[in-house]
């Protein structure tokens, strides 16, 4: 039974791909459709207010100015906010200022749409700065990689210009997020999620003891965290809580949340690229790669702990320590999946104590960062691994690599090898940092093989811009809030806009007409090409520490 | 092309030499171009290190696996230095053979009205030069004034001696080839060092030889595939250390120089080297890596019609009366008038008539005058002793020559000439004093396995398109025989850069022959344009390549050399790259076994120790390069065919070859090594 719940969710996903796909292509072609007579006005307001008299479309370099600087803004006006929440209004519990690492650490979480979580919602954060920082952050944060994801789309399918960044950011809000979040936000409240502005609740329990019990506006922080891929909850221990996710039902529907639109990406990209077959192949690809490593996760976890079986516990309901009953192996398998999948990093179970080798599941979604990926981003690396693919392999054909008919030549390898450097760098050197420093160590709630993942977890987590926690870790404290806060803002920026330059660079070279003696990029062996520079350049890199790490735990627990 | 010329791949001066050029190059800063080989140079430092002061590094337990990691690095670099040396040895023996023809020669140059003689060194651009029979000449030039035979084996190869002459089309010779008969007045065009033999000798020396845009590109990705590994190996040590396993350095080291691209690094230049070396083997000078690359991305490929698709000179292929005349009549005739006509055509026609079997009174010759062809006449013929006047040649004009001597046209001339016309032939008429005979059909032969060829370009997604002055009945017959995908009649140099413009103007890269002067601008224009050594030095210097043989059609087989240069590189890369997850596999385990004992299991080759896993990825790592180089020198086999099935294919043999190889390899020389340790 529990693989026909899992395929129901990804049939139901397969029936929104094109759907949706297809209703993003229509928001960000920027040609006229029925959609402007529902938004257009709406809009049209927004730009007046913001001055702008015409969107023109921008070079790479402006792009990327206008994406970085709004950006800056939003993160000063975050960071002000969390300073000085003590005294802003909507603070019924009273929650003094946010520590100054620690504000830094979570306006960089959540600007970069990571949402790695060193403070806890309930205690640290007024209602205010809940919504105006951290719901606030969790839209624009998705907007601004979507928009980034949409120009590079642009400049590699060759449009006229990789588009106006503020146009882009404005129509991800009006077009996609707030109309969509506004639906799941309602659709959450009928199903038991709270949305209200009191204060905590004070209950005497039947013992006659009192019980303070969380509560606020979650639907709405709930549904942008998941259709942002944003992941940071409201509650400590996220869509594990009761109140954010109560039922097998919501569960579905958040999963669905945050996997839908990173998953419409590429049919969009498709329609773009004029040829819907692109599209599928390198969704083909994403597919192919995280049914995987689910069924890895799933065969794992319902297998349960060789350590729990080992003492004669029943072991027919796999390993369950730290899942939920109401979810069960197949939802928290699919969950975990997903949320790293689709760099969302909300949690509904403990990674922390998932099986060994149930836990290479998340940590290789996190390490490639191109399986669906988070709000844009998953398809830009993916596509820059179909780049690279072709650069390999495309030789083997006796031409010039060539993408989407534009030759792949030294400057795109040069800004690409950028891209694919950054992100072993910024896993791996903090990570052996870490090890050797003393302040590194003394978080380590685990020692050995499973300390070992505990602190690379979080380092690919934040690398990755995933932001959920293998939890475990003793990670607020100026080490950890810095170090994360570092590795957060280089993982998302650097190849951000080193892809923005690989499409600038692209859109300005001349198209080369398609032949029969072209290398294809559309057609099942592009894909199995896709999926092997995938493994053997994404993955093999982390292979050692993955052998250290939960591998190595696996063996020594069997 | 001379097949004499073409060297064995191996020969004992050139590995000789090579192997010394191998230890030369071990020089870090000649390395340093070679940076996956330079990391592997300074791990093999770091480990003769440990084996030199052992105690410094406190490594006395593990001296004996040291020193063989230590040989087995020295020996991939020296390996990848072979591999390089290799191919640059057979192009410096190619360069020392034209050298000696770059003896210095002393030249007879005219100052005022006496002659001087200089040395040929002193020669500047606008000397004039006197060169006699059995002198060579002493540099590039134009032929100014007379005209004579010149032997230019000693840079094509072809021992047939070629006729230079002042104006026109053939005025251009080289430097250090010998005039065999006659005498010419040469006016040189080089200063010396820049001469056509100098630019020869430093582009199969490869001298001069720079990173063509493909394999700088490649180099990036190369470099960052090292950087990444590098990372991933230093990083290793502090986290395993927390684990309690503690890496020794040559085993880190080991670890990293199999990971790194060192197969194709190590092949890398050398693949380019041989690509060049192929293209002139097949007696074409290249002047440059990136045209040859160039050429494996031709799309269009523009060629003339004569010379290349047809062979040019029009054969005679049938007799057509007019007007009176038999059939017997128009082919005596047309023979008499080409008794003393040695242009093809001419002879053309008199083996015509043997074919048909008509005989004629070849004492009519004896004493007539020859009228040679002009081309104010456009025609030739014999005036005979009796009087009689034989012409033949183009309609028009012996029309006109009929009709001023008091003669009449025969009515179906037209009709008849039409016809021959309108089936892409050339028709010429034959007359006597006043009387028109009848007609030669003269026919342009298409050069047999020309459609073939077309069809294989077509496969590779090349369109061809014909150029011909012709008309365009005459222009479309022809296309339509040889297969080729379209054609411009009546075409002018002009029209050449206008396609190759429109057809650039679309992203499309184009390819060109060409031989005169008026060629030159578009050969210019064109991405990859051969020009014939026959040619004109203008032709030669607008084009990027030149043919030796001064074959136009052989640019077909040069875009087959730059994709097959292309794939080469591309093939060995994805071998390369491949073959690290046998590696990992190796090497992983071994690593760790001994701190953790259940490691073993990912041993899944069942490599027999930790210290022999190791020694046997690395010894992989290095006797693989040999191993490609005589696939790198020659090239990955290519036979032209869709993108998709090539593509299959090649994946099929070196991408899951690269998988499997390795794992094969490693086992087997671990079951070898497992003896001694």
């Amino acid at each position: 039974m529990g693989i026909v719940q899992i395929i129901a969710v990804i049939i139901i996903l397969l029936l929104l791909v094109k759907p949706l796909g297809t209703y993003l292509f229509y928001v960000f072609s920027n040609e006229p459709n029925r959609t402007d007579r529902i938004f257009g006005w709406f809009e049209r307001g927004i730009f007046k207010l913001g001055g702008f008299k015409r969107l023109e479309g921008m070079s790479w370099k402006k792009y990327a100015i206008s994406f970085l600087t709004t950006n800056i803004v939003l993160v000063a006006v975050g960071y002000l906010i969390l300073r000085l929440q003590g005294g802003l209004p909507l603070n019924p519990n009273g929650i003094g200022e946010l520590e100054q690492t620690l504000s830094f650490n979570t306006v960089i979480s959540f600007i970069t749409n990571t949402n790695l979580q060193h403070y806890s919602g309930e205690t640290g954060l007024s209602y205010f700065s809940q919504m105006a920082v951290i719901t606030m952050l969790m839209f624009t944060s998705a907007a601004s990689g979507f928009s980034v994801a949409v120009a590079f789309v642009r400049g590699i399918t060759g449009r006229k210009t990789l588009g106006n960044f503020f146009q882009d950011f404005v129509k991800a809000h009006t077009r996609v997020f707030l109309p969509l979040a506004l639906l799941v936000t309602l659709i959450l409240v009928a199903l038991q999620v709270p949305q209200t502005l009191q204060p905590t609740l004070e209950v005497s329990t039947l013992e006659g003891q009192t019980q303070q019990i969380a509560i606020g506006p979650v639907a709405s922080l709930e549904s942008i965290k998941h259709l942002g891929t944003n992941g940071g909850g409201f509650m400590g221990v996220n869509s594990a809580h009761p109140f954010e996710n109560p039922s097998p039902l919501t569960n579905v529907i958040e999963i669905l949340s945050m996997w839908m639109l990173p998953a419409s990406l590429p049919y969009m990209y498709g329609l773009f690229a004029k040829n819907k077959r692109q599209g599928w192949g390198i969704f083909s690809a994403m597919m192919i790669l995280f049914v995987l490593l689910l069924s890895l996760n799933f065969y794992a976890e319902s297998k349960g702990n060789p350590a729990i079986n080992a003492m004669g516990i029943d072991a027919s309901q796999g390993s369950m320590e730290g899942k939920e009953v109401r979810f069960g192996i197949p939802q928290s398998s699919l969950f975990t999946t997903v949320t790293t999948a689709a760099t969302t990093g909300s949690v509904n179970n403990m990674h922390d104590t998932q099986t060994p080798l149930g836990q290479i599941t998340p940590l290789s979604l996190m390490m490639l960062n191109n399986v669906f990926g988070g709000k844009g981003v998953g398809l830009i690396n993916m596509l820059m691994y179909a780049i690279l693919a072709v650069f390999l392999c495309g030789l083997m054909v006796g031409r010039t690599p060539e993408f989407l008919g534009r030759k792949i030549e030294a400057r795109e390898m040069k800004l690409i090898a950028i891209a694919i450097l950054i992100h072993p760098l910024i896993i791996l050197a903090p990570t052996a940092l870490s090890f050797l420093t003393d302040s590194g160590q003394g978080s380590i709630s685990n020692p050995g093989f499973h300390g070992l993942t505990q602190v690379l977890y979080e380092y690919t987590s934040s690398a990755a811009n995933n932001g959920s926690g293998f939890e475990g870790l003793a990670d607020n404290n100026t080490f950890w809030n810095m170090m994360t806060g570092l590795v957060m803002l280089l993982g998302r920026y650097v190849s951000m806009v080193a892809m923005l330059a690989v499409a600038g660079s692209l859109l300005r070279k001349q198209p080369v007409p398609e032949t029969i003696g072209t290398f294809r990029t559309d057609n099942g062996l592009f894909t199995g090409i896709l999926i092997g520079t995938v493994l053997i350049i994404g993955a093999l890199t982390f292979l050692p520490v993955i052998v250290l790490g939960p591998i190595a735990e696996y063996l020594t627990l069997r | 092309m001379s097949t004499v010329q073409k060297k064995r791949l191996l020969s004992g001066p050139i590995i000789r030499s090579a192997i010394k050029d191998s230890f030369l190059k071990l020089n870090p800063i000649s390395l340093i171009k070679n940076p996956v080989m330079f990391v592997v140079e300074l791990g093999t430092i770091m480990v003769l290190l440990m084996v030199l002061a052992p105690g410094y590094f406190g490594a006395e337990d593990s001296v004996g696996f040291n020193i063989t990691v230590f040989i087995i690095l020295l020996v991939t670099v020296l390996f990848a230095n072979f591999a390089e040396a290799l191919a640059e040895g057979r192009g410096k023996a190619q360069a020392d053979t034209l050298k000696k023809t770059k003896q210095d020669i002393t030249a007879n140059k005219l100052v005022g009205d006496g002659m001087k003689t200089v040395a040929s060194s002193e020669l500047r651009k606008g000397d004039i030069v006197i060169v006699s029979q059995g002198e060579l000449i002493p540099g590039d030039g134009e032929v100014i004034e007379g005209l004579a035979s010149v032997d230019e084996s000693a840079i094509t190869g072809e021992s047939a001696p070629v006729i230079k002459e002042a104006g026109g089309d053939f005025n251009s010779v080289t430097g250090g080839t010998r005039v065999v008969s006659d005498q010419i007045k040469v006016r040189i065009t080089s200063d010396p060092g820049e001469s056509f033999l100098d630019r020869m000798i430093s582009l199969v020396e490869g001298a001069k030889r720079q990173k063509t845009p493909n394999e700088i590109a490649l180099n990036t990705l190369l470099i960052s595939l090292t950087i990444i590994f590098l990372i991933v190996v230093v990083t290793l040590r502090p986290i395993s250390s927390y684990l309690g396993v503690e890496l020794d350095i040559p085993v880190l080291i080991a670890l990293l120089v199999c990971l790194i691209p060192t197969t194709i690094g190590g092949l890398l230049s050398a693949i380019g080297i041989a690509g060049m070396d192929r293209v002139t083997q097949f007696n074409v000078l290249a002047m440059s890596g990136k045209a040859v690359e160039a050429a494996g991305d031709i799309n269009t490929m523009i060629l003339d019609k004569t010379g290349t698709i047809t062979f040019g000179n029009r054969m005679a292929s049938e007799f057509i009366p007019v007007g009176k005349g038999t059939e017997k009549e128009v082919a005596v005739w047309a023979a008499i008038s080409s008794l003393k006509d040695e242009t093809p055509e001419g002879r053309s026609v008199i083996e015509l008539i043997k074919k048909l079997g008509y005989s004629y009174d070849s004492g009519l010759e004896t004493d007539g005058e020859f009228i040679e062809f002009r081309a104010e006449t456009r025609m030739s013929g014999l005036d005979l002793k009796d009087g009689r006047k034989v012409r033949k040649g183009a309609v028009d004009s012996v029309k006109r020559w009929v009709l001023s001597q008091g003669g009449e046209i025969p009515g179906n001339l037209d009709k008849a000439s039409n016809e021959i016309a309108g089936k892409g032939g050339t028709p010429l008429a034959v007359a006597v004093d006043h009387q028109i005979y009848g007609l030669i059909y003269l026919k342009d032969t298409v050069k047999p396995g020309m459609k073939e060829r077309f069809d294989e370009l077509r496969k590779m997604g090349i369109k061809t398109i014909m150029c011909t002055g012709d008309n365009p009945l005459t222009a479309a017959t022809i296309a339509a025989e040889a297969g080729v995908d379209s054609y411009i009649a009546e075409s002018t140099p002009e029209n050449k850069i206008e396609v190759i413009r429109r057809e650039q103007k679309e992203g499309k890269l184009v390819a060109m022959t060409g031989d005169g002067t008026n060629d030159a601008p578009a050969l210019a224009q064109a991405d990859v344009g051969l020009a014939m050594n026959s040619g004109t030095s203008a032709a030669k210097e607008a084009a990027n390549m030149v043919d030796l043989d001064s074959d136009p059609s052989k640019i077909i087989e040069v875009v087959a050399i730059g994709k097959q240069l292309l794939m080469t590189r591309g093939a060995l890369t994805t071998f390369s790259i491949a073959n690290d997850i046998a590696k990992y596999f190796a090497i992983i385990p071994a690593m760790f076994t001994l701190a953790i004992p259940e490691m073993d299991l990912l041993n899944v080759m069942g490599l027999s120790s930790p210290s022999s896993a190791i020694i046997s990825a690395l010894i992989f790592n290095a006797i693989i390069i040999p191993l490609l180089i005589p696939l790198a020198m020659r090239g990955v086999s290519y036979k032209p065919m869709s993108s998709v099935k090539l593509l299959r294919r090649n994946i099929f043999v070196y991408g899951l070859g690269g998988i499997v190889v390795p794992f094969l390899g490693i086992k087997v020389i671990d079951l070898i090594v497992s003896l001694w340790i």
